[in-house]
């Protein structure tokens, strides 16, 4: 039995995030970038362990590779340890048969006997999909303060978008009396984040329970947490203040993005206390050339600029040729832009190419009222000289 | 000869103390920052690493703090083994007398233990005043198809002002045939200078320095080197590429200033061939409503909201709104206030340039601001 750790992580990476289209094809969409340099992974492992958690199973399932290559031995986040670290969960044999993760709670309780091995008093379970900073040993004291089986961390958001989410009802004393999940019309305004604490011995008696009802669609919002709620277990709501986003689908995933250029957002990733970190490539600084023009933007290494960029998010090793104009766009590790090419308000995704005058989106004002939306450009994609693809548009790499 | 049958030796030390004075007091000049996000050596020790060499021993003798800080466990170079890998060889003493290094030819005598228990046929010594990026496999070729004792890489140029400088005779084979030493005062001759990056077997290594020291010797290269021409067959192996050896500030600045140059650049920083440098977990760099950037060089971490022209910036360099920097190099965590003009001048790590300050040096001598001042 390895050391005992008094909580450990389990996160939530096994979802395709259908909504992100063409850009989780290939890959899980906690392996999609984010923020110039970072995947969307890198936020809960990097609150981990700037929150002193040091043992964190990922538990992977649809497209692992790329998220499995990127992890790796967890060097970046400090996590290749002797006891504890990250480690790679997929569905595996057993001597029952194979079977997949049928849904968040079966995918935990395939991992029992992984979590059982470091004997923890308590477990935070994360989902992979959300970009926020937050201090997860605060959590963990108030879970403890309220003697709670169950932790679950709250935001208030704005009551237009609370039908967006899972929504909770709290007593003055902070336990949770009702759930609501996604309503149409809301009658609270506090958000579920994601975030779970439980004790341990009462999970690992609720998992299996779910486990044993085969009318249960083994889903932790669905199934696990009524069934304590029912059951009359302590839930209490850890109020979260910050900011915290669902970067689920291509609108959410470009506004992130955005936020990090404006300093009202709420969100500064330049913070020596609480770093995030990431797998980086190794390249030489960014070269601005004499021709370019940079504002209101962030740059990664490696890139070589000569075009116009203003309000835009620069991955790693992108070319921006002379007389390029990119605008409210994100551009992905690897990506050039020819002379005199436009993208605008678009994702453009790793490795492809935007060929000579090409006009890649468009902005709101030159669209017809409904016809306007965010542009994405797939992987190993190339536009070709002139071609013109409009608003809203999806070009994904045909598989050969 | 294979890569995994070379030893890769670092110098980190400079031998001489006065070159680059300002930059090397309280650091090795294997530490001194280059080019926006590296460090002297990342460049030997990046050019080893491709080439498939998997043991380095890294030589230095004062001020190593930054260095050990720098290279850690040798990771960032995939030289992190159990078996082989990276080693740092700080001076050590003895019962007797202190095995200090002093000069390089003693530094190379104090790690006998070291090249005696190296499992490797051969040895490949170099410097860290030095910055390329050269394909060892082709250096390996030529020494075995020469059947060479020793092959040292030489550039032909003007002379840097660099005291034991060794400069060649070079016949058509390429075999040296004449080497005069040099205190310095040949600088600016045209002429074949070595670059110091010198290949032999390393028992002919062991034997040349043991008998130097059994003689009093006190010069590697005219001791060991110099010495033994007539008996040896020593060949020089021109560099190509991108190159420069920095013998003062004012090679320093223009060695910075060449990686504008996107011909430099591409030569330096060879996708095939790249150049690895510790990993610093910096935000993009971050570019404000009013920035205006030019011809520049920008690391991860810098914030801009002012002018900047023809400059270097390394990690984490703040410039505030209306300050104006041109020709400059400023290194890490330096910070400019609003308003402040800056031309030709080189920060060190940390140093603040508070608002409207007015400082302009000139390529031929630029102004050097000290590692955390405050201007």
């Amino acid at each position: 039995m390895a050391r005992k750790n008094e909580c450990i992580a389990m996160l939530l990476a096994g979802g395709q995030g259908s909504r992100l289209g063409i850009l989780t094809k290939k890959i899980a969409k906690p392996a999609v970038p984010f923020g110039g340099k970072y995947r969307i992974i890198d936020f809960p492992l990097s609150n981990c362990v700037n929150s002193g958690i040091h043992t964190v199973g990922v538990l992977t399932q649809y497209q692992p590779l790329e998220l499995n290559d990127y992890i790796g031995n967890g060097e970046p986040w400090d996590l290749d340890r002797a006891n504890g670290g990250v480690h790679i969960l997929s569905p595996y044999q057993q001597i029952e048969g194979t079977e997949w993760y049928k849904g968040t709670a079966n995918a935990i309780y395939q991992n029992i006997n992984f979590i059982d091995k470091y004997d923890p008093e308590y477990v935070a379970i994360l989902s992979g999909d959300h970009i926020y900073k937050m201090d997860y040993a605060d959590m963990l004291a108030y879970h403890k303060e309220k003697n709670a089986a169950c932790t679950i961390a709250m935001l208030e958001v704005d009551w237009e978008e609370a039908s967006r989410f899972g929504l909770m009802f709290v007593n003055e004393d902070g336990t949770i009396s009702e759930f609501e999940e996604k309503p149409a019309v809301p009658h609270s305004n506090k958000a579920s984040m994601g975030v779970y604490i439980f004790t341990w011995s009462k999970l690992r008696e609720y998992l299996i329970n779910d486990e044993a009802d085969p009318n249960s669609s083994n889903d932790f919002g669905k199934n696990v947490i009524p069934a304590m709620h029912t059951a009359g277990e302590t839930l209490v709501a850890y109020p979260f203040k910050g900011y915290w986003r669902d970067v689920g689908t291509i609108d959410s995933l470009w506004q992130a993005n955005m936020d990090l250029i404006s300093p009202e957002a709420g969100i500064d990733l330049d913070d020596p206390t609480w770093k995030i970190y990431a797998r980086s490539p190794s390249a030489p600084p960014q070269y601005i050339s004499d021709r370019a023009r940079v504002r209101n933007s962030l740059v990664a290494e490696g890139c070589e600029i000569s075009g116009d960029i203003d309000c835009s998010v620069l991955f790693a090793n992108v070319t921006v040729e002379e007389g390029a104009v990119i605008r409210d766009s994100i551009i992905m590790p690897g990506s050039v832009i020819k002379k005199n090419a436009v993208v605008q308000y678009s994702i453009v995704a790793e490795n492809s190419t935007i060929g000579e005058y090409a006009r890649v989106g468009s902005s709101e004002q030159e669209c017809e009222k409904g016809e306007w939306g965010i542009t994405v450009i797939g992987e190993n994609v190339e536009i070709e000289k002139e071609q013109i693809v409009p608003a809203k548009a999806m070009i994904a790499k045909e598989d050969a | 000869m294979r890569a995994k049958n070379v030893l890769g030796i670092i110098h980190a030390q400079n031998y001489a103390p006065q070159t680059l004075a300002e930059l090397t007091s309280f650091r090795t000049f294997a530490s001194v920052p280059y080019g926006g996000r590296y460090r002297m050596i990342d460049f030997p020790l990046s050019n080893m690493v491709n080439a498939g060499i998997t043991q380095v021993g890294i030589i230095t003798e004062s001020n190593f703090q930054s260095l050990v800080d720098h290279v850690g466990s040798g990771r960032p170079w995939d030289l992190a083994r159990k078996r082989e890998g990276m080693f740092i060889l700080p001076p050590y003493n003895t019962s007797s007398a202190i095995i200090g290094h002093g000069t390089k030819l003693s530094s190379l005598y104090s790690i006998s233990d070291f090249l005696g228990k190296a499992r490797q046929e051969y040895v490949l010594i170099t410097d860290t005043n030095t910055i390329y990026n050269i394909d060892y496999k082709d250096l390996f070729k030529f020494h075995t198809e020469k059947e060479a004792d020793i092959t040292i890489v030489y550039k032909h140029g003007k002379a840097p002002a660099i005291s034991d400088l060794m400069m060649f005779a070079i016949g058509d084979d390429k075999r040296i045939n004449e080497i005069s030493v040099s205190n310095g005062n040949d600088a600016g001759a045209e002429t074949n200078y070595s670059f110091n990056i010198i290949l032999m077997r390393k028992s002919l290594l062991e034997y040349l320095v043991r008998s130097a020291i059994a003689h009093n010797a006190t010069s590697f290269e005219r001791d060991v080197i110099q010495a033994n021409l007539q008996t040896l067959k020593v060949y020089g192996y021109p560099i190509t590429g991108y190159s420069a050896m920095i013998d003062s500030l004012k090679t320093y600045y223009k060695a910075n200033i060449d990686l504008l140059d996107s011909e430099n650049r591409g030569l330096l920083f060879d996708k095939k061939k790249p150049v690895d440098t510790k990993i610093c977990d910096n935000v993009p760099a971050k570019y404000g409503l009013d920035a205006k950037v030019s011809n520049s060089l920008i690391a991860d971490g810098c914030v801009i909201e002012g002018s900047v022209e023809n400059c270097i910036l390394f990690r984490d360099v703040k410039i505030a709104r209306g300050a104006v920097i041109k020709n400059s190099i400023l290194m890490q965590g330096t910070v400019v206030g609003s308003n402040s003009t800056l031309n030709a001048v080189i920060t060190d790590k940390n140093a603040t340039i508070t608002s409207n300050k007015n400082l302009s040096g000139d390529a031929s001598y630029p102004i050097y601001i000290a590692k955390g001042a405050t201007v």
